[in-house]
């Protein structure tokens, strides 16, 4: 893999090089990189594939660079939680009620985007994140979706509101790279026009039947 | 506008300018920007079918004169590029509806190459529909 | 920027329905209108015919909405393209106003053209 040469060079060549990585099996997310212009998770990609090289490895695109090969991913840390990805309930069950059940129908509504596990391929393949990083993102926003859709969550409304905002979901125009680099198929680009209806519905009730229930 | 403000205490931290040309970088986002200027030729269609109306309506003559037109060099090749870029919208359009419209039947989700499928019945549906009432004989 | 425009849902509800109008309509027009008959490759139909569809209030109507949300698609997706293509998002007012503005002109010409003729 591309990580394994990039311990190699570490290892014998030049110690000072400096990347992250950890679980070497595509599922931390750390060792996101750019390798011949294509967002890729190192440790998921074959050296291989590339023969005979040169092989091009940058750092994860979008992002300030603090050192060598290591971003500074405090932009998203910041819009992740301006998303509230948690269970959020109006009236919380006491214990002695049991758990919130829900069917396997029910979680496979959210389940595909439970898989995202924060690598940022996603924000550098953007380019609308890149021309703009105001631009709340591909992956916060599918991890907005996984709680939406959640049937134990009822906190959708107050990502709406957060996610109509002018850098929210509006920004994006579907340019589909996103989805295309995920290691994990979450389809982000899915979940934001997804949003997208459901916001533009949200606004024709509001129009047509002012008074409904909140 | 270089730098943002999310990193204030390290204004010295790399952030690589997005160039004027990002677009020709890669195939991918040069499909993207022609898709969108596809755009540009459904707002000459939307202009070519309102004097076309209108040429049919002031008379046999206008409206020979509109199709004499119609065939110049010129309007012919615009027709035709602006036929590829509506073709080129109408796919990339119908075949990502799927991922923008999750449609539930019977609590299980309709595939999204049905829900594509059926898109391109509506285009065949429509044309057959423009064909009909121009030709055929009733 | 974190102002809320609550009009961007409309405006998106538009371009939706203006695109699936152009997609669904506009290949046949274009190719029967601006290609086949102009090359002789179909002969157009008698103008009487032409003329009394044109006229007909339903053909006229719905011409007239798939015309008007078309203009309002071609607004909305060029406001984006300026955008990001050009990198002058900066310029927002003066985008929208020229492509919505556009699109309004546009709409208003077509319900002359189309409410006017007999």
């Amino acid at each position: 893999m591309v990580l394994d040469g990039l311990n190699y060079v570490k290892d014998r060549l030049d110690g000072t090089l400096s990347y992250r990585w950890s679980c070497r099996m595509g599922i931390c997310g750390s060792c996101g990189m750019m390798v011949n212009g294509e967002p890729k998770l190192t440790c998921a990609t074959f050296l291989a594939d590339y023969a005979p090289g040169p092989v091009r490895v940058e750092p994860l695109r979008n992002f300030p660079v603090i050192r060598d090969l290591i971003v500074d991913l405090g932009d998203f840390m910041g819009k992740l939680v301006r998303v509230k990805p948690w269970i959020i309930r109006r009236s919380e069950k006491p214990l002695s009620e049991g758990e919130y059940l829900q069917t396997p129908e029910e979680m496979d509504e959210y389940k595909q985007f439970s898989m995202c596990i924060n690598c940022m391929l996603c924000y550098a393949a953007c380019p609308i994140y890149g021309l703009d990083p105001h631009f709340i993102g591909p992956a916060a926003i599918a991890l907005a979706q996984r709680y939406n859709l959640d049937n134990r969550d009822e906190a959708a409304d107050e990502r709406m509101e957060i996610l109509s905002e002018h850098d929210g979901i509006w920004g994006c125009t579907f340019v589909g790279e996103c989805t295309r680099v995920c290691p994990k198929h979450v389809d982000p680009a899915g979940a934001i026009q997804r949003y997208k209806l459901q916001s533009a519905l949200d606004w024709v009730k509001s129009v047509v039947m002012p008074r409904a229930g909140a | 506008m270089n730098h943002v403000s999310y990193t204030p205490y390290h204004p010295r931290w790399h952030r690589t300018r997005v160039s004027t040309y990002w677009w020709l970088w890669r195939r991918s986002y040069f499909l993207f920007i022609l898709r969108e200027l596809s755009s540009l030729s459904v707002a000459w269609v939307v202009v070519y079918v309102l004097a076309l109306v209108v040429r049919v309506s002031q008379g046999e003559a206008a409206y020979r004169a509109f199709l004499d037109w119609s065939s110049r060099p010129s309007v012919l090749a615009l027709n035709v590029l602006s036929l590829a870029f509506l073709v080129l919208h109408a796919v990339t359009w119908f075949n990502l509806a799927p991922q923008a419209m999750v449609v539930h039947f019977r609590h299980r989700r309709v595939p999204g190459a049905l829900i594509a499928a059926s898109n391109y019945a509506g285009l065949a549906a429509v044309t057959a529909i423009i064909l009909a009432l121009l030709f055929v004989q009733w | 920027m974190r102002n809320k425009r609550p009009i961007e849902p409309f405006l998106w509800l538009l371009f939706s329905a203006g695109g699936v109008m152009a997609a669904l309509f506009f290949p046949a027009l274009i190719f029967l209108f601006g290609v086949a008959f102009p090359l002789g490759w179909l002969q157009p139909p008698p103008y009487d015919r032409l003329l009394a569809l044109v006229s007909h209030p339903l053909t006229r109507l719905v011409l007239f909405g798939v015309c008007a949300l078309s203009l309002f698609h071609c607004a909305h997706r060029l406001r984006y393209t300026l955008y990001d293509g050009l990198q002058i998002k900066h310029l927002d007012e003066v985008i929208n106003t020229v492509c919505y503005g556009g699109a309004i002109a546009g709409t208003i010409a077509g319900a002359v053209v189309f409410g006017l003729i007999a």
